[in-house]
């Protein structure tokens, strides 16, 4: 694997950090939750240039929202 | 208002019964009658109309990869109220209704429509129109903020540091007279200054220090109402307070750079209140 910048990091960190929270989540549902976190990262990561760092660093930003929403235990299952 | 209570079902059929009258015909490629439409035409622009440009930053979330831009509005100050948010308000009902900014009280006590308006943070409610027609008003949203969108700043940071210093009475013994907290003329007068703060956080967002040092450095509005509970002759946990403050970053960012007192909108002195907090943890 070649050397990551900064910015690869963080997006990396914040994808370790989705998936840890997904083994959080009950048993039945955590195949829902990590789909939820691939497509999401895929999908949002199809539209972006990756020289785009603003923008790349906003996503980063709406992620790590989206995450601490996520990660609240009321929150069992998505479609 | 029996017509308005018609049921979606009923409401059709009776609009299927109307004749439909020659006059209608020729309109028809735009569906709904012309007497039916909300279509304002302009009036003709009056000889002594003020027009003012406004040049308000962009930018929409829903596509992150496009960039901020500026966007130029025009309008007549003759028909627009005096102060700036009339005229954003203004803009938002008549010219583009996807211009986005705060705002609740429109009279400076909210706090909601903070935005750097020429130049200077302040309320867009609290601010005139600067009325030679000459010169461009340029609004960009708080600085050294991220941006939700256009004029929407993310006070998240903010809110949280706020609640780091716990902005509550703290007491441990009951009231002596077991009903209220009561408080003395002059002690209640030391709170005056402090208890105005509505937190729209213009001061902090104009404060170098607090740009460089968001994280860790409190900021002059924070610090403010930090003092406003450390004044509170009601208060106990003074020291607990001094204390959560006593490190390099918290407090001591600030160097009384004066920003903060220049460009509140209240006419507050947070300056003061952050040297009133130095002094009483250097005398403690």
């Amino acid at each position: 694997m070649p050397r990551l910048s900064g910015l690869q990091r963080n997006v990396v960190s914040l994808y370790r950090q989705c998936l840890r929270a997904c083994g959080k989540k009950p048993i039945e549902t955590r195949d829902n939750f990590r789909r939820f976190v691939r497509n999401q990262f895929r999908e949002n990561a199809a539209g972006i240039d990756k020289k785009d760092f603003a923008a790349i660093e906003y996503m980063i930003r709406k992620g790590q929202r989206q995450l601490e929403i996520y990660k609240d235990e009321g929150i069992r299952n998505v479609v | 208002m029996a017509a308005l209570r018609m049921s979606p079902a009923r409401l059709a059929q009776s609009l299927r019964a109307a004749p439909i009258s020659p006059a209608w015909k020729r309109t028809m490629a735009s569906v709904v009658p012309p007497s039916q439409t909300s279509t304002i035409t302009e009036p003709a622009p009056d000889k002594d109309a003020k027009i003012k440009t406004f040049q308000i930053y962009r930018w929409d979330p829903d596509q992150p990869t496009s960039k901020p831009r500026m966007q130029t509005y025009t309008l007549d100050l003759n028909k627009t109220g005096p102060m700036v948010l009339d005229a954003l308000i203004r803009i938002k009902n008549e010219i583009d209704p996807t211009l986005t900014f705060r705002r609740s009280c429109r009279e400076g006590i909210c706090g909601s429509c903070a935005m750097n308006i020429d130049g200077v943070n302040t309320l867009a409610c609290l601010c005139r129109i600067p009325t030679e027609t000459s010169h461009q008003s340029k609004i960009y949203p708080l600085p050294h903020t991220y941006v939700v969108k256009d004029l929407v700043p993310d006070l998240t940071l903010f809110y949280k540091q706020y609640r780091s210093i716990k902005p509550y009475l703290q007491r441990d013994t009951p009231p002596p007279d077991g009903k209220e907290n009561r408080q003395s003329r002059p002690d209640r007068e030391k709170l005056d200054g402090l208890y105005e703060c509505i937190l729209c956080a213009c001061c902090s967002t104009s404060c170098p220090s607090y740009w460089w040092n968001a994280e860790q450095y409190l900021g002059p509005a924070i610090l403010l109402q930090s003092y406003r509970w450390i004044a509170d002759s009601r208060d106990e946990k003074t020291a607990e307070r001094y204390d959560a403050l006593n490190n390099s970053m918290s407090l001591y960012r600030c160097h009384t750079i004066l920003n903060c007192s220049r460009t509140c909108p209240k006419g507050l002195n947070p300056g003061l209140a952050i040297a009133e907090i130095k002094k009483g943890m250097a005398f403690a």
